[in-house]
C-alpha cells in the first residue's frame, strides 16, 4: 500500500473586541436580546452607508504583526455578493484583492519537532447575522434572524498549505489562538463562535510535490473537531485513491454526531461572489508611523515568553510550553513568582493540582478563585512546616472552592502541623507498641515496614504529624 | 405674480419684510398643486399637514423675533429615493411601495436645519434608472411645457414641479444626467455638484461611485442657496470630501471677464439637434460678448462615456439593490415555497422591466470570465475619460455644451427602444463618470419647449459654474420663464 501526505490549510475567522460594529456605532456585546444591537446602517436599510471603525483596523494590524505579516500600506474594501437571508445587504462587505495584511508565519511543535507554518493573507469583514430555526433548517415552518452579529468585525486568516497531519492543524489553531489572545484583539471562543475555523484538505503519494485535488471542511466548533474531522477526511480521500477513484473538488460540512464529512456544495454549485470594489469606502492609506505606533504596544509574545521563562526562571521548555500557552496562565504564574520566587515549585503547583482542579471543574485561569498572593502564602506556610505536603493539597482544594486565605483554612480546620516532638513522641510509643509484628519486620530488615509504621502515626494525628520528625523518632526508638 | 411662481430670493425678501407668512406661501403652492398635480403628477406623497404645520412654525419663530435662517419658510420637494423620517420614501418602486424610513438622510436634517418646508416626496424613473420618468412604478410625470412630452429623467417629479410652480426649490439625484436632463426639459436650473460635496447617506444608492444629489431651482440665485444648505462633509458618508465650503452667493457678481471656456467640440456633433446646436451657439455669443475667452476644444474619449456608464452604473446597481428581498422591509411576494423562492418571487414582481435588466446587465459584468472584459474594462474607460476633462480643465475654467441632443421628447416615444432611450443622456453620463460639476441652465427655446445648455466645471469649482451661469442668465435674460 502506498504511503500518502496529507496537505492542510487553514481559514480562522477571528470576531475582534472592539467595543462597536465594524461600520456603525452599533454594540457588539455577546448574548443580548435579538436584535437588540442593530442600528440602519448595520440593517443594511435603503440608503445606508458604512464608515470604516478606526479601531477595526488597528485591532487588524495588531493581530497580523503578532502574526509576522507584512502591512499594505494601500488596502482597500470589496463586496461580496451572495443571498441569504442573515446578511441584510445580500452583499458582505470583505476584502477580495488588497488585504490589510499579508506573508506572515507562526512556529509550532509536534512531537518534539519545530515547523514554520506560512500565513497567506490577513483581512477585515463584517460578520453575518443567524437564523434562528424551528428544529431542521429542512422542515422548520419559517425561521426567525436576529441580526445583533450582523457587522460586527471579522479578520480572517488563511494559512499556508503548510499542515501534514491533523495533529498539526491543531497545533496551529492553538498558536494562532494563543498569539491572537496575548495581543488581546479577541477572546477567541471557540464556543461563542468568536473564533471559527475551515480547513482545504487534500492528499497525495508521499514525495510527490504537485497537490491533490481538495475539499474545503466547513462546521468544526472545537478543536477535537477538528482533528477528529481531518483524520476522516484524510482517510476517506486515501480510501478513495486505493480503490482508483479521485477525490471531487467540493465543500464539505463536519457532522459531528455521525463522526463523518458530509458534501455541502460541489465546485459546479459553488457561488460566484462576483467581488468589486466597495464604492462606498475609500481605500485605506496606512503609514509606517501607525504601524509602528501600534507594534510598539504588542506584548511578549508566547514564544518569547516561553523562551524567557526557561532562561530567568530555569524552567523545563515544556512547563515553560504549557505556562506559556495563554496570556492569563503565564500572567498568573509570573504574579505568584514575584511573591515567592521558587519557579519550578509554582509551577508544579500550576501545572499540577491547579491544572487538574481547573479540567475537573471547567474553570478557566480567569475565573479561578484563588488569587497569586494566596499560593504564594501557602507556599510559604509549607516552606515555614506549619503544614505539611499533603496538608497543603487539602488546603489547596479548598482555597480553589472557596477562595479563602490559607491561614484561615489551616486556622479553621486545625490544620497545622504538630512539631511538638514530645506529642510526637507519645504516639510514636504508642504505635510501636500496638504494632509489634511490624516493628519486628523492619528489625530484621523489611524497610518498607517502616513506612507503614510512618502511615499509622500520620493516621493517628489525622495527618497533621511533621512527616520528617516521625520518621526521626521512629528510626530513634527504635534504635536504628 | 402668484407667490408660487416666484423665485426664493425673492419670496426670501417678501418673508423677511413680513409681506407673506410662510404658511401664506405654503398654501398657495398648495393650491397650485390641487390645481395642476392631476395633469403633472409631479409627487408620489403630498405631506401637507406637516408641511402646514412647519411653515406656521417658521411663522411663529419670526414673530417672535428669532434669528432665521435664508431659506427658512421656503417650499421645498425631495426626490422619492431620499431618506425622510417617517414619510413613505418608494424610489418609485413597487418593491418600496410601503417603506418608511426611521432616519433622515443627512440632507434632510439640513433641509431641516434651514427651516424649509418640505411639500412632499416627488416622481422618479423606478431607482433613478431611466430619463422620462416614464419607468415610475406608480404612474409616468408630464412636461409642464406640454403634458403629451416627458419632464426627462430620473428626477422627472422634481423638475417638473418646480417648472409647475408645485414648488420653489427641489432636490434630485444624479447619477448620469438625472438632475441636469429634466432641468433641460422643464427650462429650470438644475445641478450636479462635484461627487463628494454632498452628503449621500440616506440616498438610496442606484450607483454609488456615480449619485449625487443636487438642486431644482427657478434661477441660479436660487440654485446658489440651495447649494449653501445641502454642501458640506458628513462624517457619516466616506465618501464626503472635508473641504472649505464657500458662500455660494458671492460667485453671482455677473463679472466673467477672462474666464476661459471651451466648447467639446464632441458635445457639438452629429447626435445633436441643429436647434440645439444654434442656440449652444448664440450662449457661446452671450458669453463672448461678457468678455470671456471662447475655444473650441477636445474630449477624446466622450464616445466611449456611453459603454462604460452602463456598466458601471448597472455593476454597482445589481448590488445595491441586491437588499430588496422582502425578508425585512418593503414588498413580499405571498405564498412562497422556501425562502429562494420568496427572493425570487419578491424581486420579480417587486421590480419593473428597466430596473430588472440593469441588474442582469451589472450581474453579467460582474460574473467571473467577464469581469475583466467588461468592469474592470469600463473603469480604465472611466480613467481615460477622468483624464480627458482633468487636461481640458487645466485649460479651461469651464466647459460648455448642451445639456441633451434635444428638446423633451412624447410619452411612449422611446419606451420600446432602451438603446435610443440611453443616447438621450450623452452629453451628460461623462461628467459622473469624472465626477465634476456641472449645471443646466436654460437657454432658448425650440418649438415652445426649453433647451438647457450645461456648463462643465473643475472638482468643488461650483463658485466659478454659478458665476458664468449667473452672468448669462443676467445678460440673456432667458430664466424664470414657466409655463402656465
Ligand atoms: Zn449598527
Amino acid at each position: 500500500m502506498a504511503q500518502y501526505e496529507a496537505v492542510i490549510g487553514l481559514e480562522v475567522h477571528v470576531e475582534l473586541k472592539t467595543g462597536t460594529k465594524i461600520f456603525c456605532p452599533s454594540s457588539t456585546e455577546f448574548g443580548a436580546a435579538p436584535n437588540h444591537h442593530v442600528c440602519p446602517v448595520c440593517l443594511g436599510l435603503p440608503g445606508v452607508l458604512p464608515v470604516i471603525n478606526r479601531k477595526v483596523v488597528e485591532y487588524a494590524i495588531k493581530a497580523a504583526l503578532a502574526l509576522n505579516c507584512r502591512i499594505a500600506p494601500y488596502s482597500k474594501f470589496d463586496r461580496k455578493n451572495y443571498y441569504y437571508p442573515d446578511l441584510p445587504k445580500n452583499y458582505q462587505i470583505s476584502q477580495y484583492d488588497l488585504p490589510i495584511a499579508a506573508n506572515g508565519y507562526l512556529e509550532i511543535e509536534v512531537n518534539g519537532r519545530a515547523k514554520r507554518i506560512g500565513i497567506t493573507r490577513v483581512h477585515m469583514e463584517e460578520d453575518a447575522g443567524k437564523l434562528v430555526h424551528q428544529g431542521s433548517i429542512s422542515t422548520t415552518p419559517y425561521s426567525l434572524v436576529d441580526y445583533n452579529r450582523t457587522g460586527v468585525p471579522l479578520i480572517e486568516i488563511v494559512s499556508e498549505p503548510d499542515m501534514r497531519t491533523p495533529e498539526e492543524a491543531a497545533a496551529y489553531l492553538e498558536k494562532l489562538k494563543a498569539i491572537i489572545q496575548y495581543t488581546g484583539v479577541s477572546d477567541c471562543k471557540m464556543q461563542e463562535g468568536s473564533l471559527r475555523c475551515d480547513a482545504n484538505v487534500s492528499v497525495r503519494p508521499a514525495g510527490q510535490t504537485g497537490l491533490g485535488t481538495k475539499t474545503e471542511i466547513k462546521n468544526m466548533n472545537s478543536f477535537k473537531a477538528l482533528q477528529r474531522a481531518l483524520q476522516y477526511e484524510i482517510e476517506r480521500q486515501i480510501d478513495l485513491l486505493e480503490q482508483g477513484e479521485q477525490v471531487v473538488q467540493e465543500t464539505r460540512t463536519w457532522d459531528e454526531d455521525r463522526g463523518v464529512t458530509l458534501s455541502l456544495r460541489s465546485k459546479e454549485e459553488a457561488h460566484d461572489y462576483r467581488y468589486f470594489p466597495e464604492p462606498d469606502l475609500v481605500p485605506m492609506v496606512i503609514s509606517e508611523e501607525w504601524v509602528n505606533e501600534i507594534r510598539s504596544t504588542l506584548p511578549e509574545l508566547p514564544d518569547r515568553r516561553k523562551q524567557r521563562f526557561v532562561r530567568d526562571y530555569g524552567l523545563p521548555a515544556y512547563d515553560a510550553a504549557v505556562l506559556t500557552s495563554t496570556r492569563e496562565l503565564a500572567d498568573y504564574f509570573e504574579r505568584c513568582v514575584e511573591l515567592y520566587n521558587h519557579p519550578k515549585t509554582v509551577s508544579n503547583w500550576v501545572m499540577g493540582d491547579l491544572s487538574r482542579m481547573m479540567n475537573a471543574t471547567g474553570t478557566e485561569i480567569g475565573d479561578v478563585c484563588i488569587r497569586p498572593e494566596q499560593l504564594a502564602g501557602m507556599l510559604q506556610l509549607l516552606d515555614k512546616g506549619t503544614i505539611s505536603g499533603k496538608i497543603a493539597k487539602t488546603v489547596f482544594e479548598e482555597m480553589f472552592r472557596t477562595g479563602k486565605d490559607p491561614e484561615a483554612i489551616v486556622k479553621e480546620k486545625g490544620l497545622v502541623q504538630i512539631s511538638d516532638q514530645a506529642v510526637i513522641e507519645k504516639v510514636v510509643e504508642e504505635v510501636i507498641a500496638n504494632n509489634t509484628k511490624s516493628v519486628e519486620d523492619y528489625l530484621s530488615g523489611k524497610e518498607r515496614a517502616l513506612g507503614f509504621l510512618v502511615g499509622q502515626v500520620m493516621k493517628a494525628t489525622k495527618g497533621k504529624a511533621n512527616p520528617g520528625l516521625v520518621n526521626k523518632l521512629l528510626r530513634e526508638k527504635l534504635g536504628k | 405674480m402668484q407667490l408660487y411662481h416666484m423665485t426664493a430670493h425673492r419670496l426670501q425678501q417678501m418673508l423677511a419684510k413680513g409681506e407673506i407668512s410662510a404658511e401664506e406661501l405654503c398654501r398657495s403652492v398648495f393650491q397650485r398643486i390641487d390645481e395642476v398635480e392631476e395633469k403633472i403628477r409631479a409627487y408620489i406623497t403630498l405631506d401637507r399637514e406637516n408641511a402646514l404645520q412647519q411653515a406656521k412654525a417658521v411663522d411663529k419663530a419670526r414673530r417672535a423675533g428669532e434669528q432665521l435662517p435664508p431659506l427658512a419658510g421656503i417650499p421645498v420637494a425631495v426626490k422619492d429615493n431620499i431618506c425622510t423620517k417617517g414619510l413613505r420614501t418608494t424610489c418609485a418602486s413597487k418593491i418600496l411601495y410601503n417603506y418608511v424610513p426611521p432616519y433622515d438622510a443627512t440632507v434632510m436634517e439640513l433641509l431641516h436645519d434651514a427651516q424649509m418646508v418640505l411639500l412632499g416626496k416627488t416622481n422618479m424613473d423606478e431607482f433613478a434608472m431611466g430619463s422620462s420618468c416614464e419607468n415610475s412604478g406608480f404612474y409616468p410625470t408630464c412636461n409642464p411645457w406640454d403634458t403629451d412630452r416627458v419632464p426627462g429623467g430620473s428626477s422627472g417629479g422634481s423638475a417638473a414641479a418646480v417648472a409647475a410652480g408645485e414648488a420653489v426649490l427641489a432636490l434630485g439625484s444624479d447619477t448620469g444626467g438625472s438632475i441636469r436632463l429634466p432641468a433641460a426639459y422643464c427650462g429650470v436650473v438644475g445641478m450636479k455638484p462635484t461627487y463628494g460635496a454632498v452628503s449621500r447617506y440616506g440616498l438610496v444608492a442606484y450607483a454609488s461611485s456615480l449619485d449625487q444629489i443636487g438642486p431644482f431651482a427657478r434661477d441660479v440665485t436660487d440654485c446658489a442657496l440651495m447649494l449653501n444648505v445641502i454642501c458640506g462633509h458628513d462624517p457619516r458618508d466616506s465618501t464626503s470630501v472635508p473641504y472649505d465650503k464657500p458662500d455660494y452667493r458671492t460667485f453671482l457678481t455677473g463679472e466673467i471677464k477672462g474666464m476661459k471656456i471651451g466648447v467639446p467640440r464632441e458635445y457639438m456633433g452629429e447626435g445633436i439637434d441643429s436647434a440645439v446646436r444654434e442656440i449652444i451657439n448664440k450662449a457661446v455669443r452671450v458669453f463672448t460678448d461678457l468678455g470671456a475667452e471662447v475655444e473650441e476644444t477636445s474630449l477624446p474619449h466622450s464616445d466611449y462615456a456611453l459603454p462604460a456608464y452602463y456598466l458601471i452604473a448597472p455593476a454597482e446597481a445589481s448590488s445595491n439593490l441586491a437588499r430588496y428581498d422582502g425578508v425585512r422591509y418593503g414588498y413580499r411576494a405571498d405564498k412562497s415555497e422556501d425562502v429562494v423562492d420568496m427572493f425570487k418571487k419578491t424581486r420579480s414582481e417587486g421590480f419593473g422591466p428597466e430596473v430588472k435588466r440593469r441588474i442582469m446587465l451589472g450581474t453579467y459584468a460582474l460574473s467571473a470570465g467577464y469581469y475583466d472584459a467588461y468592469y474592470n474594462k469600463a473603469l480604465k474607460v472611466r480613467t481615460l475619460i477622468k483624464r480627458d476633462f482633468d487636461r481640458a480643465l487645466e485649460k479651461y475654467d469651464l466647459l460648455l455644451a448642451p445639456t441633451a441632443p434635444g428638446t423633451a421628447f412624447k410619452r411612449g416615444e422611446k419606451v420600446d427602444d432602451p438603446l435610443q432611450m440611453y443616447m438621450v443622456d450623452i452629453c451628460t453620463l461623462a461628467v459622473n463618470l469624472a465626477g465634476i460639476p456641472a449645471i443646466s441652465v436654460p437657454a432658448g427655446n425650440v418649438s415652445g419647449l426649453p433647451v438647457g445648455m450645461q456648463l462643465m466645471g473643475k472638482p468643488f469649482g461650483e463658485g466659478e459654474i454659478l458665476r458664468a451661469a449667473y452672468a448669462f442668465e443676467q445678460c440673456s435674460g432667458i430664466c424664470c420663464q414657466l409655463p402656465d
